[in-house]
């Protein structure tokens, strides 16, 4: 086993059980974490099989395996960033419910 | 009798404020109309609280800034909860007289209009504004007039008057940054009434702009973009 692979898998998988601690800890929400494990799978996955990344890159036709790398992890990288803005923008809106809600609260409260 | 609320968003402006809810207070008193003053304070950071709770009219605290549109929309809610048959939008700095309250509840009356917009540029009387702030105003009078066939000479006015039906539409989705122009939008789509009465503005009386001259363009950008998704999100919904 190269140095390089030990490694990969000793990072993959510490990074594997941070994530699970932070879930366990109440700091990670069940929802958000998904994309978390999936990738985290994934890096511990190749990080074993390494031919594997040859093997994929030939499926999908690229030429040098590390550009399947970049180009995966960049994709994934985009997709969770517009979920995220997805998420601020719910919260922002009940934010604002929150804020309209309590004003006319307290004005009531104030009234009686 | 009519109930009119009388909604006014309020962020750092303690030197205009009380002068404002006054001049509603006395046009009502003279004119003989029922009106409510409902004052929202957007988190300002000065004594705006303060100095509106100490005052003939229903104080609301929002906890965090909201912007103006999320400011206007508490107000709405509060009118729609209390049963107001008409609510008016008067901005916090002194730029709406008062004394033009009545020529837009006549208008909604006489025409049977469910949302009545205060215009400047009809008589081109008083306050003008300036000529990069009218170029952009025209830009709105013309994708308005584009996208829904309706034309608003001065469709960045937050003096307006709306009636119970747009007050139920209102309270469920009104537009948070810069809602003038979106909102025009928003009611045409909606099917409603709408018209322009000629009224005379001031120059603002204290605070700022909530439009700074950089971020004119930022506003000019966001507004377009916020009209084109009312637009396309209530025309896919039918």
């Amino acid at each position: 086993m190269a140095r390089i692979q030990i490694i990969a898998i000793a990072i993959s998988i510490l990074f594997l059980f941070y994530i699970v601690r932070l879930i366990i800890k109440g700091k990670l929400r069940e929802e958000y974490s998904i994309v978390w494990i999936v990738c985290t799978v994934i890096l511990v996955l190749f990080s074993f099989w390494r031919d594997g990344l040859e093997v994929v890159s030939n499926l999908v036709g690229i030429l040098s395996p590390p550009n399947l790398v970049f180009t995966a992890a960049i994709f994934a990288i985009f997709i969770y960033l517009l979920h995220l803005s997805v998420v601020v923008s719910k919260l922002h809106s009940q934010n604002k419910q929150l804020a309209q809600d309590i004003a006319l609260l307290k004005e009531k409260m104030e009234k009686k | 009798m009519n109930h009119i609320a009388a909604i006014v968003p309020a962020y750092n402006e303690e030197k205009a404020i009380t002068a404002v809810v006054n001049d509603i207070l006395q046009t009502a008193q003279s004119q003989n109309l029922s009106i409510t003053v409902i004052v929202v304070n957007d988190c300002s950071k000065d004594s705006t609280f303060e100095i509106i709770s100490k005052l003939n009219c229903i104080a609301l605290d929002l906890p965090v800034n909201l912007g103006i549109g999320g400011a206007v929309q508490t107000g709405f809610k509060y009118a729609f909860e209390n049963g107001f048959d008409y609510a008016i939008q008067i901005d916090g700095d002194g730029q709406h007289p008062a004394s033009e309250i009545p020529k837009l509840i006549n208008a909604a009356k006489e025409n049977n209009l469910d949302v009545v917009i205060g215009s400047r540029f009809i008589s081109k009387e008083g306050f003008q504004s300036s000529a990069v702030r009218r170029m952009g105003i025209n830009y709105f009078k013309w994708l308005n007039r584009f996208l829904v066939g309706v034309t608003v000479n001065d469709s960045t006015s937050g003096f307006r008057l709306i009636n119970k039906k747009v007050l139920e539409i209102v309270s469920d989705y009104y537009p948070d940054e810069y809602p003038e122009p979106e909102a025009i939008i928003l009611y045409s789509l909606n099917k409603l009434k709408i018209g322009e009465v000629s009224v005379s503005m001031r120059e603002r009386q204290g605070g700022v702009s909530s439009i700074g001259a950089t971020s004119s363009i930022y506003y000019m950008f966001k507004v377009s973009l916020a009209i084109f998704y009312t637009f396309i999100r209530i025309k896919f919904k039918k």
